[in-house]
């Protein structure tokens, strides 16, 4: 699978999806059987650009299904083939590490409506043998996870020691257990909601309406103008990506000081650190994510409502759950704060399911999931040696 | 995480409990007993514990446990989730003890319930004698830093079941060893320096 690309899946791919597609497995789904989307399209046949780390087992009982988040992808531990830089969960996946290569069956797809080598507004409309761009349909939580799924099928896998995520990919977790409670023996979402809240549309669509005020956006078809909306893309990046820390991280960090200048430069050049650094994460993110996709996966997540779903209770969602829970949040995560994943942890009560819940004491806001919090190691070590043991794992003490 | 010994009156707690069964314990601490009915009785064990380093400990070591209050967070679970709700050495430090009584009578079968006697002739002695705050090794706190606002004694307590229509399966009378002693009740109110009850909804 590697390295052969089936070229009726590949008909306008971006540099960066071939790239990703030239360092990962994808596989071809949804050719007999179309997907379904929650909007009511069908889509088919569609691309799960995916990697796997370690070997599955023979009873088939290891295997971990991670969910990326927001902008992550499936290049979770090795170099980037497209950015160069570290994988973004190489702190928590990786020989000696909590998720082990050595005893797990690792797998990380790239979501629905993602940029990295699964079907997204990047891909060709088989009916027109255009581009999608904005004509793609707007895909949900639930889509993204019916692919992964499919991709479960796909590679024989009837169900998951664990599947876990922080962010957008704990939602992912939560409608696993929610849609799947049979494929999943364990779950552990991470610093995540089970609706996104009203404070966190509101930045989403500062960033969506940042794209699309950009002339460069052309309405979602830039590529047909070779162009695209670098700028509006990198104030979306920048206004997210203060959500993700925290403002004692910020002021530790930069505090006030100055960028290669000790006096106000009296104009509107990147004089603090802090404006430098942000024009810099904005510019380094138009490199490798596209516009459109950004616009599709924000809308997922905004949708995301696992109650709404379920009659308006969370409870019911989680009904005879035979999933084993573990919920980890942080005490400086303003985007996803503690009190979403205590309501989830209630909810999962009231449906008398296993569960655990952590908050963890960091100062390093949302990204917190995505760095070196040794408790949260800690925690997820031990959640997952109990596991092991209650599924009877090989090679567990 | 494998269970070693515990303490004594945890070690009464889990021989009250049947194993393979359901049960929740309120304030779990460091997970001592959970790790026990778990490893030793197989039992399907969840824990309830106010200290986030208690939890953490907890999980960490394997154990199903969640940040919460027995105040109110009982509330979130179903009826009758559990075979046994336990709650160790805590009720005299909660709110309003009846109505956590209440709820833990409510989410399980059968409640089990330990407390330091109030009515211990040490506390007795200190009172009247010492004209003090008693502060004895069940009850080691000052006045002003004690968690234990609703203090009561064995016989206190047995009013409260008899009032509230719960019945009392078992009760066991320790002395300051933590030994079980075998005495008549009004003797036990005196002797008894902690108490521990199996109860069921009436």
């Amino acid at each position: 699978m590697e390295g052969t690309i089936d070229p009726s899946l590949f008909d306008s791919l971006s540099p960066s999806e071939l790239k990703a597609l030239a360092h990962c497995h994808h596989a071809k789904l949804g050719v007999d059987r179309p997907l379904r989307l929650d909007c009511g399209v069908e889509l088919g046949p569609y691309r799960v650009a995916y990697q796997t780390y370690g070997t599955l087992n023979a009873q088939k009982s290891n295997a971990i299904l991670i969910c990326h988040a927001l902008t992550g992808d499936q290049f979770v531990v090795e170099r980037h083939p497209v950015t160069g830089k570290d994988g973004w969960w190489d702190t928590m996946v990786g020989p000696g590490k909590v998720l082990d290569p050595a005893r797990y069956y690792i797998i990380c797809a790239n979501v629905l409506g993602g940029c990295m080598g699964t079907t997204g507004p990047l891909a060709d409309d088989p009916a027109t043998r255009k581009p999608w761009n904005l004509r793609f349909p707007v895909v949900t939580v639930g889509d993204m996870v019916r692919t992964q799924a499919a991709l479960l099928d796909h590679l024989g896998i009837p169900d998951l020691f664990c599947v876990i995520g922080g962010s957008m990919g704990g939602m992912q977790v939560l409608e696993w257990a929610a849609s799947f409670p049979k494929r999943v023996f364990s779950a552990v979402p991470i610093a995540c909601a089970a609706r996104h809240s009203a404070q966190n549309i509101a930045f989403h669509e500062v960033g969506r309406q940042a794209i699309m005020a950009d002339p460069e956006w052309r309405g979602g078809d830039y590529r047909e103008y070779d162009t695209r909306p670098a700028r509006g893309l990198a104030v979306a990046r920048m206004t997210a990506h203060i959500t993700y820390l925290s403002e004692l991280a910020l002021q530790r960090k930069f505090g006030r000081a100055l960028q290669n200048r000790n006096a106000l430069g009296f104009g509107f050049d990147a004089d603090f650190q802090v404006e430098s650094y942000l024009r810099h994460q904005g510019s380094t993110f138009v490199e490798r994510f596209d516009a459109n996709s950004y616009l599709y996966i924000t809308r997922a997540m905004d949708y995301f409502d696992l109650a709404g779903a379920h009659g308006g209770s969370l409870s019911q969602a989680f009904r005879g759950s035979p999933t084993r829970f573990c919920l980890m949040s942080f005490t400086s995560d303003w985007l996803f704060p503690t009190r979403e994943s205590r309501q989830i942890v209630h909810a999962l009560n009231a449906a008398a399911a296993n569960v655990s819940f952590v908050e963890i004491e960091s100062d390093k806001g949302h990204d917190a999931f995505l760095l070196d919090e040794p408790e949260m190691f800690r925690t997820l070590s031990g959640f997952l040696k109990g596991a092991a043991i209650a599924r009877g794992l090989d090679g567990v003490r | 995480m494998i269970a070693t010994a515990i303490r004594v009156d945890l070690q009464l707690i889990a021989d009250m409990v049947e194993s393979s069964t359901r049960a929740l314990d309120v304030g779990c601490g460091d997970g001592s007993l959970l790790a026990y009915l778990v490893d030793f009785k197989r039992v399907d064990a969840r824990g309830m514990e106010l200290s986030q380093a208690g939890v953490n400990a907890c999980v960490a070591n394997g154990l199903s446990v969640v940040q919460g209050d027995a105040d109110t967070d009982l509330r979130d679970y179903p009826n009758d989730a559990f075979d046994y709700v336990i709650l160790s050495q805590t009720l005299q430090a909660t709110r309003e003890p009846r109505e956590v009584l209440r709820q833990m009578l409510r989410v399980g079968k059968r409640a089990i319930v330990s407390f330091p006697n109030f009515a211990h002739w040490q506390v007795r002695l200190r009172l009247v004698f010492g004209g003090r705050m008693p502060q004895t090794p069940s009850l080691p706190y000052k006045w002003y830093e004690t968690p234990n606002i609703h203090l009561c004694s064995i016989d206190d307590f047995r009013a409260l079941c008899a009032e509230t229509g719960v019945l009392i399966e078992q009760a066991i009378v320790l002395n300051r060893n933590s030994r079980p002693i075998n005495l008549p009740p009004f003797v036990a109110n005196l002797l008894g320096e902690q108490a521990v009850f199996m109860l069921r909804r009436d």
